[in-house]
């Protein structure tokens, strides 16, 4: 008896024999990789969800885009268009689109044909024209292309011939090609959807998913597992991993037992808290990555005090952020002197850094006429997001630093949901909470948080709309040379520090901690992770 | 006699089953909400479908009717849509309970491999070194803590020795086809190459889980058996074997055993209950995919066509385990039968 349990605890039943260990399995578990992922996917359609938990795990596995981002210069690059073009007036684009680049092969599809223009115009179609089959399948929600005001934006997407597509436009845009540059922008295959519709079964297309990518989908056990095998035809060459799966484990102190039995080759979002005990481990490797995120405090300026922008500066010069990123961010992050991260082309580097003073801060209340300073509350985000790990315990901090300058400030917090609503109806004084990017462009920061229309939709926590600035970032938009593109965004960080609408504490770092046999898994400062060049060693 | 005694039994089950079904029912008028989303499990009803939906599911009629046809769609199996996933009800149920089973049968099984022979070991052995020391572990590990003990196990076996997995029913690389939803079963009717390690990776999760589950089992058992072994050689037959010249293993084996085991049988009936809920509590610390997990994620999710569902399975399956032992200990005693 005692002898059969040991011979369950020790694999293949013996420790002398390890040449001998395991030799019936087969490659595809060998050479397989278990990803533990922090939630189970909304999706298997990137273009249907926002969450980045799902947009890990779906996107640069399953799909590929028309253009790529350099993850370290953020340039774009080729990759199912091998080339484009514009036209004069900015408002046309011809993409080139690469040969013979193969679908998944599945149990449920069998591509007859390689991807051509119909795939690219069937996925940009769906999202705006309304008499497309699939356009409400689901309920028409394109959260992201929603959020960028495609409708509007993109006139038509034409099939000028099999391997050339052709986008119009209704203005110039320069952030366009980035958009397409998205994890969200993949692009699904035309036949299978027309295959489903013939079997009277649309909804499966964003549940059972064909695509180009390095993996196709197997099968998904909700909030169980995901699984992924090769994809043998992938048109960027071979790839490495014969199987991956995505191991659902939402609880963090599960994931990282997981990582310690090897249970887990790479876990994601490893506690900030944890990161230097699991780093000592000669088994486990952590990584890290600026990530194109920031959190910040944003003031509601259309309320009285904070309408005054006396008032706003002297509350930032108040705040000690040098203890914050000790505290809250386990010194795992940048401070923040604007809304764009450092590794941004647009970002301000000479821009001064706000200065930690709270005597000066008092002056300035003096000066706005708050010389016995005021109370106020502090909405205290109720969820750890990476932008902003523990937003309460930032908030007890920062009322500590305010008590100091005569503001005595109280704590706030709701269940998630209510806390978004509640904040899109400006019922705040102010909040704690962030903005991850979703791509490379600097519009992707000002115009969703604090432009005008982010006003009136609810997305500006700041409720700022200052024409000025406005016209800033639109008129960026217009030009395509960087050059000019740049000066409009430094002036707009300028402007941001003179006004103050929001103080910008915190760029974290993104972590992932994994195994030293698995090599080549990289995090994208720009969203989704990749596990194409991921490769185990045994 | 004994065809009276089953129709007296039938007639309780089915009393029992109403009085299940009128509770289920009822609950979709008692959660918050809209009854039609909650009987139908839709999220979202188009105002065009909703008098569709009222007359079919009878909502404009009696309670007695709309009961009548609650009754008709459970038989039918048809038990409405998860609120969280929009799919059957019973399909969910069908995908995870197999795990339940699975999970509480090995660790019944374990539990009477260990706990029948301790309690005899303990009953006959009553005042030596061993059978005192055996009381005493049977003591300490009934009053512990299951969540307690089981991450205690995990500590030592999977942080520490790094012998066996923490979570799950196998290695998530294997790809075994779901056929039965039992894990070992599924191995064998699979065509993999690779079957015996396989099984050998799904024994190794199933070690721990089946271990924490089976040990307050194990020790109810070695405590009845112990006590009730106790009392049979008490009794003046045993001394009556003895002294017609019956060696002492016989004794124990024809007239001690069989006597000692009958209470037992019935106890497992009594504690199953019991068994399924701590299977709940097992399966959320090892991440076990069975109905504990399931019915415990839709509590959260206030999804509340799929709490209705699982209660009713797992209330009508502690029931039917009840009746069944009860009928075996019938069975086996004449004694009852007469009662």
């Amino acid at each position: 008896m005692i002898k059969a349990l040991l011979s369950l605890m020790v694999p293949c039943g013996s420790v002398l024999i390890l040449s001998a260990c395991q030799p019936d399995i087969p490659e595809t578990i060998q050479q397989g990789m278990v990803y533990c992922s922090e939630g189970s996917p909304e999706s298997f359609n990137p273009q249907r969800v926002t969450s980045g938990t799902t947009i890990d795990a779906i996107s640069q596995q399953l799909y590929d885009r028309l253009l790529d981002i350099d993850p370290a210069s953020g340039e774009l690059l080729p990759a199912l268009a091998t080339q484009w073009r514009l036209s004069e007036d900015g408002k046309t684009y011809w993409f080139t689109l690469r040969p013979d680049v193969q679908f998944h092969h599945t149990a449920f599809f069998s591509p007859g044909r390689t991807l051509n223009a119909k795939d690219v115009t069937f996925t940009f179609n769906r999202i705006t024209r309304t008499d497309h089959p699939y356009h409400a399948a689901g309920g028409a929600i394109y959260p992201y292309f929603q959020s960028v005001d495609w409708g509007s934006l993109v006139k038509a997407v034409v099939a000028e011939n099999s391997n050339t597509v052709r986008f119009e436009l209704s203005r110039p845009d320069s952030s366009f090609l980035s958009n397409l540059a998205t994890d969200f922008a993949a692009i699904l295959s035309a036949e299978y959807a027309e295959q489903l519709l013939q079997q009277n079964q649309p909804e499966l297309l964003d549940q059972r998913p064909i695509g180009t990518g390095p993996f196709f989908f197997k099968e998904y056990k909700k909030n169980q597992f995901i699984r992924y095998y090769r994809h043998p035809e992938y048109w960027r060459g071979k790839v490495e991993l014969t199987q991956l799966v995505f191991d659902l484990v939402p609880d963090n102190a599960k994931r990282m037992a997981k990582l310690l039995t090897h249970e887990c080759d790479v876990v994601a979002y490893p506690r900030n808290a944890e990161l230097k005990l699991i780093a000592e481990r000669p088994d486990v490797e952590v990584q890290s990555q600026i990530s194109m995120n920031v959190g910040f405090w944003a003031f509601n300026t259309q309320k009285p005090p904070f309408d005054n922008v006396l008032v706003r500066k002297a509350l930032a010069y108040a705040i000690n952020k040098d203890a914050i990123l000790d505290a809250v961010y386990f010194g795992y992050a940048d401070k923040a002197k604007t809304l764009l991260p450092p590794t941004s082309w647009a970002f301000y580097h000479d821009l001064p850094e706000q200065e930690y003073n709270p005597l000066k801060a008092k002056e300035l209340l003096a000066q706005a006429g708050y010389p016995n300073g005021f109370s106020m509350d502090i909405w205290a985000m109720p969820v750890q997001r990476l932008y902003n790990p523990n937003a309460l315990k930032m908030a007890e901090l920062m009322q500590a630093d305010l008590a100091k300058i005569g503001v005595k400030a109280s704590i706030v917090s709701f269940e998630w949901n209510s806390f978004r609503r509640k904040l899109s109806e400006f019922e705040h004084d102010s909040v704690l909470i962030g903005w991850a990017a979703d791509n490379a462009d600097p519009d992707n920061f000002f115009r969703p948080l604090l432009s005008c229309s982010a006003a009136e939709s609810g997305s500006n926590r700041a409720n700022w709309c200052d024409p000025n600035f406005d016209t800033l970032i639109n008129q960026a938009l217009l030009t395509a040379d960087i050059k000019q593109r740049r000066s409009f965004y430094l002036t707009a960080q300028l402007y941001l520090d003179e006004q103050m609408p929001l103080v910008s504490i915190a760029h974290s770092k993104r972590f992932q901690a994994k195994s030293v046999k698995i090599t080549g898994v990289t995090i994208n400062p720009y969203g989704g992770i990749s596990m194409a060049a991921a490769r185990k060693s045994l | 006699m004994m065809l009276h005694y089953f129709l007296r039994r039938t007639f309780l089950i089915a009393f029992v089953f109403v009085a299940l079904t009128v509770l289920a029912f009822s609950l979709s008028y008692l959660f918050p909400g809209e009854v039609l989303n909650n009987v139908s499990g839709l999220t979202t009803i188009a105002p065009e479908q909703q008098q569709e939906l009222i007359q079919y599911y009878a909502l404009d009629q009696s309670v007695l009717m709309q009961y009548l046809g609650y009754v008709h769609r459970i038989l039918a199996g048809e038990w409405g849509l998860s609120f969280s996933s929009q799919q059957p009800v019973l399909t969910e149920i069908i995908a995870v309970f197999p795990a339940t089973l699975e999970l509480a049968g090995y660790a019944l099984i374990l539990s009477f491999i260990l706990g029948i022979p301790l309690g005899l070991f303990a009953a006959v052995k009553a005042d030596s070194f061993f059978g005192k020391l055996i009381s005493g572990i049977t003591l300490v590990a009934y009053s512990i803590p299951i969540f307690w003990w089981a991450l205690l196990l995990i500590m030592l076996f999977s942080l520490t020795l790094g012998l066996l997995p923490t979570a799950g029913r196998i290695n998530v690389l294997f790809d075994i086809p779901t056929t039965t939803g039992f894990m070992l079963p599924d191995i064998w009717l699979s065509d993999i190459s690779y079957k015996s390690e396989a099984t050998q990776d799904a024994l190794r999760h199933l070690l721990l889980p089946a271990i924490v589950l089976a040990t307050y089992p194990t020790t109810v058992m070695i405590r009845f058996t112990r006590d009730s072994m106790l009392a049979v050689l008490e009794q003046s037959y045993i001394k009556t074997a003895r002294a017609k010249g019956l060696s002492r293993a016989q004794v124990l084996y024809h007239h001690g055993l069989r006597n000692a085991l009958l209470p037992v049988i019935r106890q497992i009936g009594l504690q199953f209950s019991t068994l399924i809920t701590l299977a709940m509590i097992t399966e959320i610390i090892f991440s076990w995919p069975g109905i504990g997990q399931w019915l415990l994620d839709s509590i959260y999710q206030r999804n509340y066509p799929a709490i209705q569902g699982g209660l009713l399975v797992v209330s009508c399956l502690v029931i039917v385990v009840n009746m069944l032992t009860e009928i075996l200990h019938t069975l086996f005693n004449p004694l009852a039968r007469k009662a």
